[in-house]
This record gives C-alpha cells, structure tokens and sequence, in this order.
C-alpha cells in the first residue's frame, strides 16, 4: 500500500512537469490553432537562463525564476513575431513543420553559447534531497515543491483567465478569433502575448524538472511525452491538459514498477494510442462536426 | 513558353507532356546511369542515398503531399522494411523475395496504422503515427532474440540471381532501378483514379466522398503503399549501411523524412527527389562551410541542427513550394523572358481556417 501512494506520488510529480508543458502546448493551440513542436526545447532554453541566473548573475531561486520567465517570455514573444507571423494561415502542416524548425535552431543554438554548451549541469534549488515520512510514506521534499508549484500556477493562470482584461481577451480569442477581432480585441498582440505566456509556464516546467533530470541541451525531448499528455485530455482543453498531464505521469510510474522493463518508455503512447481508439479528439476534447 | 495545343483527349493522359520532356528525361536517365564512370567513389556512396531516400520521399509525398494525411512515423516502416530484409535474407532467402515481403510487410502494418487514421484527423493523427513510431522503436530495441536489440545487426550484401551486388556501382544500379520504377509507378498511380482520389480526399473530404470516392477505403490504400515504399527504402538502406540499429530508426529519423518532403514541395513527385537530393547534400555544405565560420560556431555540435532548423523556416516562410517550386519559378522566368513578373506566383492571400470544425 505505501509501496503503491509513494509510487502514485512520484508519478504525480512527474505528471506535473508534463501537463505544464503540456498546458503550453494547449494554449497556443486554442488561441493561434499552432501545434507548437517546439514547447520542449522552450523549456529547454528557460532551464538554461534559469541555469545563466543562478550561476552567473548569482540570483536567489526566486528571482531566478522571475528572471528566466521574464527573459523566455520575451523569446516566445520574438518567435511569434518573427517565424509564426508570415505564415499565419497556411495549413496546420507547415506550421508543425515550422515550429519543429524552431526547435532544431533552438537546440542547435545552445550548444554554440559559451557556458551552455553540451554539459549536463545542475540547477541548485531551495528544497535539497530532504525527505519527510507521512506514516510510512517516504516523501520527497522535490516532489511536495513540484506539485506545489504547479498548484500555485493553476491557480494563478485560472484568476487570470478568470478577471484579468487580457485574460479574458485570450479566451475570447481562442474560441472565435473572427469576433474576437470585431469586438476589438487586438488579435495579434494577443497571439503573441500568448507565445510568450506559454513560454513562461515552459520555463517554470523546466526549472521543476531540472532537479530531476539536469540541465542538458537534449532536455527539451521531454516535451514528446507532453504531447500525448496534451492529446489525452484532448488538444484546447486546459484542464484537459492537467489530467492528462497527470495521468500519463502515474501511468508511466506504476508501468514502470509493475511491468517489465522498457514499458515505461512508451506507456506514454500506448495511452495516447489507446485514447485516441476511443475518443478521437481526447477525454476533454471539443467534439464537433463541420455543417455544410 | 511552349503551349500544347491538344487535338486529342489521350494527350491529356500521357506521362510525358512533350518531345522536351522525353529529351531531358533520357537525359537525366543516360547520365545517371553513366555515374559509375564520371563519379568518384565518394559521389557515388552520395547517390545511393539521394536514390533510397528517394524512394522513402515519394512514398511520403504520397501520404503527405497528395492524400494530405500527417505522418510522424515513418521511420517505423523504415524500420520496418530494413529488419524484415535483414532477417529473410538471414534466413536464407534470395533477394527477389525479400525485398517484395519488406514492401508486404511494411504495407501491412501501413494498414494497421491507417485503419485509426480513419477517424483521427490533423494533429492527432500526427500524434497517432509519432506514437506508433516510439513504440515500434521500443520494441525493436527489446525484441533482442530477433532485431539483436541497441547491439544491432549486420546485413549482407544483395545476392540477384546468383550474382552477388557487392561493388558500390552494383548498389548503384540497383538503386536507380528501383528509384526510376517508384518514380514511374507513382507518376503512373497518380493520373489514374485511385490518385485522383487521393487529391480529392486531401483537397476536402466532404466534397471527395460527396463524388463517392470511399474514404476509408483510399486512406486506407494511400498508408499502405507509402509504408511499402518507405519498406523498399529501408530494405535498401540496410544493404547500404549494412548494420542497423534501433538508433537509426527514431523520432528525428521520422522528422527528417518529412522534412524531405517539405524542402522538396509538398504535392509533386519532383519535389520528392529534390529534397531527398538536398537534405543528403545539406550536411556536405555544412562541413565545407565549417572552414570560414569562427570556431565557437564551427566547433559546436548543434551547427547542423541550426543550419537545418533555419533553412527549414527560411524556406516555409519564403518558399512554401519548396525547390521544385523555385525551379518552377526559375524555368518560367527564362520562358518568359524578359516578360516575367514579379507578381506571377504570388500567393493567395490566406486566412485562418478553422481545423477545429471539420
């Protein structure tokens, strides 16, 4: 029994750094309809300004986090004004193409900064290996701050949505991006602030998996597992996102324990692949069909 | 500018629209097979993969750029093709039977693929073909009493009638051939109904099965004779770099495959075989460009994956038809000269479609 909460518990962890990747994925899906391949490598490069703020500016984590949230969300912000802009409107092929294309710059790029490199570094954080035992149950101090972060996250994402003007802009453009222009919204600055919204929660996903996995130019291959965390919940719903996020995290924790080795690599996508037999458009999917 | 005046209605049929082209066709075709002679040993170890990857980009283009259904999967019958051959010939069979059940088997699975390729649609059909792809990745790598797991396995050479293919210009020849009949048989597939079936369901699907083309049927057909040509490829792939490996059929692999697809430009057979040709020369270009880049650069292990990310989105950005579309522009500026306009191949210009409703 404790054998099984403590693995549920470190799936759920896990399955938190998914659906925040995850959640960036759906965001930009539900506002600008681009699947952008390039969240992972997002979180990637947020890992390694986290990495350049600790290390070199000599931050405390907190700032460090603002820092690198800051600076990614002003990179999400380029990358949309400068790749996705010109070929708004083309199928949603080419986009997928042009935002893995991204990706390959991104990964490219950082092997080239001094400093950054090709090393596998470690990003130093408040909540060091500590554990605390809850009636038998070991807990992990990282795993409590990777959930709590998430939590905290949510809900600050959920007031915003909620009763912030700009919020409420980018939901109205994510479910009518035409009546969203005709009531005055204005459609493209909000595009873009949300490239640069999913960039920051890419950012904060890689500084939580960071103690996890390290900070190395290939992290960002984290984010394929987030995709099919995204399609289980359905693409554009963002709760959608979470309990994929979730699900697929303890899926691959108890895979991972109970069956043989190398199932936890894909369970993953059995998952998705099982999903999508079920419910072609996911578990929180929108299911509707084109009238002629 | 040559205009074709047709008097007759099989003029629209045939495969060469004029005497222009059957020259420069035959041409093209002398030339190649001359490569052993005017080609270093080098070049040629170039050409056999510009041939197989091809081969693996017209069966792509097929599913990419002529039924409109995403594939990010395809390594998996790569791999597929690649361990059947491996495995057969191991056993013992001659080539003019392996190489057929690597094309059988792939199509085979193509199918198994396709069948939820009925529902799915868009991204999650990507996700789909990238899930299947991982998972088959997987199971190569854990199968080990059969694919010799990350270890990997050594492949023969071709053994054709008695006639053992080991020169590099046997290869060669082989690889042409096959190239040339994929090439053909598609350019053939495509003027006949099934392709033009094919065009309808990528074009609208409601309209194509309002014509009563039968979707689940012609999806169906267009998965299974890409993953048997992407099969074909991987069966020749293992001969040339006789060992494979489960490495060699991953994620990035898929990505790359596509990729030939986008470069070349999606919906024409040319544009196949471009960009086979160029993303096998692109990593040529980047070595000698190694020399006049500052060494922080050219030193990095990430260079070839920048160069390829931005030629990538230079060329969406800019020429969303990719080579073959530049070099339509191109012949079109010299037919025309000096009357060409800028203008000419402006694009529509486009809104955003809602894929949400559809």
């Amino acid at each position: 029994m404790t054998q099984l909460l403590q693995l549920l518990l470190a799936g759920i962890a896990q399955g938190c750094v998914y659906a925040l990747v995850a959640l960036g994925f759906v965001l930009i899906y539900k506002a600008t309809e681009t699947v952008n391949f390039a969240q992972g490598d997002l979180m990637m490069l947020g890992a390694f300004f986290a990495l350049t703020g600790a290390t070199v500016l000599g931050l405390p984590y907190w700032l460090v986090i603002i820092f690198a949230v800051a600076v990614m969300a002003v990179v999400g912000m380029l990358i949309e004004r400068i790749v996705l802009r010109p070929v708004l409107g083309h199928p949603a092929f080419t986009v997928v193409m042009i935002t893995i294309g991204a990706g390959y710059v991104m990964r490219g790029v950082v092997t080239m900064i001094p400093g950054w490199g090709t090393e596998t570094y470690a990003l130093a954080t408040p909540f060091a290996e500590g554990v605390l035992r809850v009636g038998g149950v070991v807990v992990g101090v990282q795993q409590l701050a990777v959930i709590g972060h998430t939590a905290l996250l949510c809900l600050a994402l959920y007031l915003f949505f909620r009763f912030t003007r700009v919020g409420i802009a980018m939901q109205a453009t994510s479910q009518n991006q035409l009546a969203a222009y005709y009531m005055g919204i204005p459609v493209r600055r909000i595009n873009m602030l949300i490239w640069g919204l999913s960039a920051g929660i890419a950012t904060i996903g890689g500084i939580l998996l960071a103690p996890a996995t390290f900070v190395h130019s290939n992290m960002g291959f984290i984010g394929l597992k987030a995709f099919p965390a995204a399609v289980v919940g359905g693409f554009g719903s963002v709760p959608g996102a979470i309990a994929g996020g979730l699900i697929i995290g303890v899926v691959e924790a108890l895979s991972g324990f109970y069956l043989p080795e190398g199932f936890k690599d894909v369970a993953a996508y059995v998952v998705v692949l099982l999903v999508l037999m079920v419910r072609p458009s996911g578990i929180f999917g929108e299911t509707a069909r084109k009238k002629v | 500018m040559r205009f074709i005046f047709k008097t007759r209605y099989d003029q629209d049929l045939r495969l060469f629209k004029h005497g222009g082209q059957v020259f420069w066709y035959s041409l093209l075709g002398v030339v190649l097979l001359a490569a052993p002679w005017w080609a270093s040993e080098y070049v040629l170890s170039q050409l056999h993969f510009i041939g197989i990857y091809s081969i693996v980009g017209l069966g792509l283009m097929l599913l990419v750029g002529f039924t409109g259904q995403i594939s990010l999967g395809h390594a998996a019958f790569l791999a597929v093709g690649a361990y059947t051959e491996t495995l057969l010939q191991a056993a013992g069979w001659p080539f003019w039977l392996t190489l057929p059940s690597a094309a059988l088997l792939s199509a085979a699975v193509g199918i198994v693929v396709g069948l939820p390729a009925l529902r799915l649609k868009g991204i999650y059909l990507a996700i789909a073909t990238l899930a299947f792809g991982a998972i088959v990745e997987e199971i190569m790598a854990r199968w080990e009493s059969l694919t010799g797991g990350n270890s990997g396995k050594h492949v023969k050479h071709v053994e054709l009638f008695g006639m053992k293919l080991d020169g590099d210009a046997d290869l060669y020849y082989l690889i042409l051939a096959l190239t040339a009949i994929s090439c053909v048989a598609l350019a053939n597939l495509l003027r006949s109904p099934t392709g033009r079936a094919f065009v309808a369901i990528r074009d609208s699907e409601i309209s194509a099965s309002c014509m009563g083309v039968n979707l689940a049927k012609y999806k169906t057909m267009s998965f299974a004779i890409s993953a048997a040509l992407t099969g074909i490829g991987g069966a020749l792939y293992a001969h040339k770099v006789t060992f494979i490996s489960p490495e060699q059929f991953t994620l990035l692999v898929s990505i790359e495959l596509v990729t030939i697809v986008i470069l070349g430009g999606v919906g024409s057979l040319h544009g196949a075989v471009f960009g086979a040709a160029f993303v096998i020369v692109l990593p040529q270009l980047i070595a000698l460009a190694k020399d006049y880049l500052p060494s922080g650069v050219a030193g990095a292990s990430g260079l070839q994956a920048t160069v390829f990310g931005l030629v990538l989105i230079g060329f969406i950005i800019f020429e969303p038809m990719g080579l073959y579309g530049r070099w339509l522009k191109i012949r079109t500026w010299f037919e025309l000269f000096p009357f060409y306009r800028k203008g000419m191949f402006r694009r529509q210009k486009t809104y955003m479609k809602s894929e949400r409703l559809r």
